[in-house]
């Protein structure tokens, strides 16, 4: 990643800049009511900020998304900070899975550890909210919910 | 305005409805001026001024509106301005401005209050009243500043840093200044002076401790209240340390500040938002009123020092901007935007204008600070624009780099 330099703005928030591998420099200027500018300096004069884009909350995480970022990270911070307490997890079902080929159903594993299975990953394909029904495959990531102690308990049925 | 409308006006008296089809009749053309300023892209602050010139006392227009109102909402609006100004800032910032700003702000406070005080002294106006017109030349606008700065779209630019780490100074630096100026203009002997400077200092230093301990427990304490509560709490306590201080001999205008800076961040972007068109309403009221009381006739005795005082002081205030970028790296093309996105004044001249209005030459240094704020505050957003053309100009003539033989 290329490095990121960071200008406090008294009064009005912070400006973030960095050098593009094409040469050249781009500037974020981040607002504290979440209001974003995406500007390019001037080649002549370094100082002037040109083609200025004003970004709105929605617009930054809309082109953010555009241009690759994962906003799972963000979302999971967001979520923490609000329910304290709440982890999240990703699990691998591993070839040695004793769960290969049954269901969520058969494990009973909210019962059993409390934590929920929200997603299925497998391969590029994402299933939210997976019925009961749903059976493991190998290479399957299981995204779950809960607390700590009961996702490590979940990982030891899963993979074991 | 026809005739019977005004005679309407003046036959309202003590009649308090009738007095607020006056007060209505000032706030919408303020609305239409302040729709003007927008469409123009330029600062409010002027056409207000304007305005109370032609209502006023003396004026093309004379309007007989409730001054006892007015008066009022104009003391509530300094506090709602000093207020949002303290609001903008966290603490944190306030000491980082001051520390990389020294320098250059301390050449600012040099070149801009020697020349005011100078032609203060120059005019045989008492020192206390000279003091004051040190002050008006002094601060910049930073609503002005601000707006510019967003319309043009700079607030990218690597000069920008430099301009607003000065106006920070300037800020802190007022912080200072009113209480002092507020307990010379109680007067007295020397020694009475020198204690009540003293107070005051010490009682602002006092809040501020007191914000910088208990402002994030308080401001955690404010922050699940409704919109409602929050208005009526924010408001409550500015009227509230506002008049206290103001009891201490310690400017009033200087607890809402300190009130503003107390609020901390879940409350401070809420409370902003809030206070924001209270403040717009009061503060129009404000500089409505100052101009209110000025005498036209007055300006163009004063006209002639104020030209001097616009072209000594943008001239310094020019040359500290160009050292602060200069100081951040910033080339010239940045140096010329920064010198001349600082000349406008505004809010805070008209606020240091407005404290020596009891006093005997404070008739002239309302009209004086009046022309000098109409003046800088339309002048300085026009050269800041012309400083971007000339910048790119300048760049253009300059012949491309060479670039170096091998070998």
């Amino acid at each position: 990643m290329a490095e990121v330099s960071e200008t406090p703005l008294p009064g009005v928030g912070v400006r973030f800049e960095f050098d593009t591998a094409e040469g050249a420099r781009v500037g974020v200027v981040a607002h504290r009511s979440g209001r974003r500018e995406l500007v390019v300096y001037d080649r002549d004069d370094p100082d002037l900020s040109t083609a200025v884009l004003q970004l709105d909350n929605d617009d930054a995480r809309t082109l953010a998304e555009l241009l690759g970022a994962s906003q799972v990270q963000e979302v999971y911070t967001s979520i923490q900070q609000q329910i304290e307490g709440l982890a999240i997890e990703w699990l691998t079902v591993g070839a040695g899975s004793s769960y290969l080929g049954r269901t969520i159903a058969d494990g009973a594993f909210r019962t059993r550890t409390g934590a929920s299975i929200v997603a299925v990953v497998r391969g590029d394909e994402t299933i939210p909210a997976p019925t009961p029904e749903h059976a493991f495959q190998v290479g399957e990531v299981v995204v779950a919910v809960g607390t700590v102690s009961g996702l490590a308990q979940l990982a030891e049925l899963l993979q074991g | 305005m026809s005739a019977p409308v005004l005679g309407v006006l003046a036959a309202s008296g003590s009649d308090v409805p009738l007095s607020f089809v006056g007060l209505g009749l000032v706030l919408a053309v303020l609305a239409v001026l302040a729709a003007v300023a927008d469409r123009l892209a330029l600062s409010v602050i002027p056409l207000y001024l304007l305005a109370g010139l032609v209502v006023g006392e003396g004026g093309v227009v004379p309007l007989d509106i409730d001054t006892g109102l007015v008066e009022t909402a104009a003391e509530i609006g300094v506090l709602l301005l000093l207020l949002t100004l303290g609001l903008e800032y966290t603490p944190r910032e306030l000491a980082t401005g001051m520390r990389t700003t020294a320098v250059p702000g301390l050449l600012d406070a040099v070149g801009g209050f020697v020349p005011g005080f100078g032609v203060g002294l120059l005019l045989g106006w008492e020192v206390e009243v000279a003091l004051l017109l040190g002050g008006v030349c002094w601060i910049s606008s930073s609503g002005v500043v601000s707006k510019v700065l967003a319309d043009l779209n700079r607030m990218g630019n690597r000069e920008t840093p430099s301009i607003l780490n000065l106006l920070v100074f300037e800020d802190l630096a007022m912080a200072m200044y009113l209480p002092l100026v507020a307990a010379v203009l109680t007067g007295g002997r020397f020694s009475a002076t020198v204690v009540s400077v003293a107070v005051a200092l010490g009682a602002v230093g006092a809040i501020f401790l007191l914000s910088l301990r208990y402002g994030e427990r308080f401001s955690r304490l404010l922050a699940p209240a409704s919109d409602e509560v929050l208005v009526l709490a924010t408001i409550g306590l500015t009227l509230l340390v506002g008049g206290l201080a103001h009891r201490l001999q310690v400017s009033a205008a200087i607890g809402a500040f300190l009130v503003g800076l107390a609020l901390s961040d879940p409350v401070r972007a809420r409370a902003a938002a809030l206070v924001g068109p209270l403040r717009d309403l009061f503060a129009a009221a404000f500089f409505l009123f100052f101009a209110y009381r000025i005498d036209p006739a007055t300006l163009p005795g004063v006209a002639g020092w104020a030209v001097v005082l616009v072209v000594l002081t943008s001239v310094t205030k020019f040359a500290t901007a160009w050292l602060a970028a200069a100081r951040d790296g910033v080339a010239v093309p940045g140096r010329v935007r920064a010198g001349t996105v600082l000349l406008a004044r505004g809010e805070f001249s008209i606020v240091i204008a407005a404290l020596g209005a009891s006093r005997p030459d404070g008739a002239e240094l309302g009209a004086l600070a009046a022309a000098y704020v109409l003046m800088t505050a339309i002048l300085g957003p026009l050269a800041t624009r012309q400083a971007h053309q000339l910048s790119r100009w300048w760049l253009q003539r300059r012949p491309a780099p060479v670039a170096a033989p091998a070998g």
